[in-house]
């Protein structure tokens, strides 16, 4: 596939394009392993009745719903194409994106609870941190407007000049590091994703 | 005997609370706020929903736990349908099964990534393991082969150009020229900070320190970013409960 990059035949392409296709559909078997491990964790919970195992219900529950009005695909049966507005959009729409939303949402407490706890300004470093984040945060809502005109600004040329050096630093450093394992992989140095130690 | 009088409490706490939701909510389905349609209903349960899940910041309490693993089951049912319509059913189910049990001209060669898939699938036997690693080693192979090239281009050489632009192009200003050193200095310092292979002393040292502020300054700017993206969310949840079910807000 590393070849295939620098040859930009037809011939070529249509066969990136067919692997990438296999690609795709290995990883749709692939959410039957993850649907195994999570269905197999709360059966076990249920069956040693282990603390909390009534939750696990609805596990169960949610999982089987959705996938029957998936499956039922608003009367058309699954091997048709999806139909839209069926009960399965629904549970979308009223149960999976106002519970995602409100969970992610929660964090926001968390992460102020967890930031009043343990930002201090110790040192000149996590001066700069603190600094940083506080003009970011201000930055980006009407009062940091209202309390300077310069602090959205301020907000602006932290996130595209200092952020952006740092994170083109950390990113060429990742991806230095994923060629090296890619080659290492491609060598046959790397073997512990088969599972056997190397 | 003071945990018995709080679990008491508690218990009176999620009671009263479960009531007023069912009675708020009965009201708005008698006053017409709410319509008797799956709209309607849909609204009452994300609102529901939402309530129980800002529940926990009171306390860890039965209807968080339920909307919890609740949540946890329909995402899982939402990812294998929608594998199912997105990939498996376009990709393998039509082009190949489909034509082979009608007579029509089947895509045989999909045989090949359908049985490294059910191969992926024998991971759960003792017996055939072995055979889950034939795919594994494919699609690990095909993402290391993919990566070198791609990583090259998307996230080394794109990343280089415009941290190596030259500082005057002729008639700009002065910051935007400032600007241009201030990245450079950033990428230079940030990647000599985690290169372990030199002694951090001397100028190398220095230029370590400068990496450090540029990290610092932004774990900051990634932390203040996340905080802000995470209020939005709650705003967003707070409209929902106060325009869309209570109708207080317009």
């Amino acid at each position: 596939m590393t070849f295939q990059y620098f040859v930009p035949h037809p011939y070529s392409k249509a066969f990136l394009e067919l692997m990438t296709r296999w690609d795709r559909i290995i990883a749709g078997f692939a959410v039957f392993i993850g649907v195994y491990s999570l269905f197999h964790l709360h059966w076990t919970r249920i069956r040693r009745k282990a603390a909390g195992w009534g939750y696990s219900i609805f596990v169960f529950l949610g999982a089987f719903i959705t996938i029957a009005f998936g499956l039922y695909n608003g009367g058309e049966a699954f091997w048709h194409d999806k139909k839209e507005g069926t009960m399965f959009d629904w549970l979308f729409l009223y149960i999976q994106v106002p519970a995602g939303a409100t969970i992610f949402s929660i964090l926001a407490f968390f992460m102020a609870s967890a930031a009043y706890r343990t930002f201090r300004a110790r040192t000149v470093e996590s001066t700069v941190l603190l600094l940083a984040a506080i003009i970011v945060m201000l930055g980006r809502v009407p009062v940091g407007a209202l309390i300077s005109q310069y602090i959205p600004l301020a907000a602006d040329w932290i996130m595209g000049v200092p952020n952006m050096a740092a994170k083109r630093g950390i990113l060429l450093g990742v991806s230095l590091g994923a060629i090296a394992t890619s080659i290492k992989i491609i060598l046959g140095v790397e073997r512990q994703y088969l599972g056997g130690g190397d | 005997m003071i945990n018995m009088k709080n679990k008491s409490i508690d218990f009176w706490i999620l009671t009263g609370t479960l009531s007023l939701f069912a009675l708020v909510n009965l009201l708005f389905f008698l006053l017409g706020r709410l319509s008797f349609s799956w709209e309607g209903i849909g609204t009452m349960i994300a609102a529901g929903l939402t309530l129980a899940i800002y529940s926990f910041l009171y306390k860890d309490n039965p209807t968080f736990k339920v909307v919890e693993n609740l949540y946890v089951g329909v995402a899982l049912g939402y990812t294998v349908i929608i594998t199912w319509f997105n990939a498996l059913k376009p990709d393998l189910y039509d082009p190949l099964l489909v034509p082979l049990f009608t007579g029509k001209h089947a895509q045989y060669l999909l045989l090949v990534p359908m049985f490294l898939g059910i191969f992926m699938l024998l991971r759960f036997t003792r017996r055939l393991v072995w055979l889950s690693r034939l795919t594994f080693a494919f699609v690990i192979g095909l993402g290391a082969g993919v990566t070198i090239p791609n990583y090259i281009h998307t996230f080394i050489l794109k990343q280089l150009e415009p941290s190596m632009r030259p500082v005057f192009y002729g008639g700009e200003t002065l910051l935007p020229s400032i600007n241009t050193l201030l990245i450079l200095l950033g990428v230079i310092s940030v990647l000599i900070y985690f290169f372990f292979s030199v002694e951090h002393k001397g100028p190398v040292g220095w230029l370590s320190r400068i990496g450090i502020w540029f990290l610092m300054i932004s774990f900051g700017a990634s932390f203040g970013y996340t905080v802000m993206g995470r209020m939005s969310l709650l705003i967003g949840r707070v409209i929902f409960l106060m325009r869309d079910w209570l109708g207080v807000i317009q």
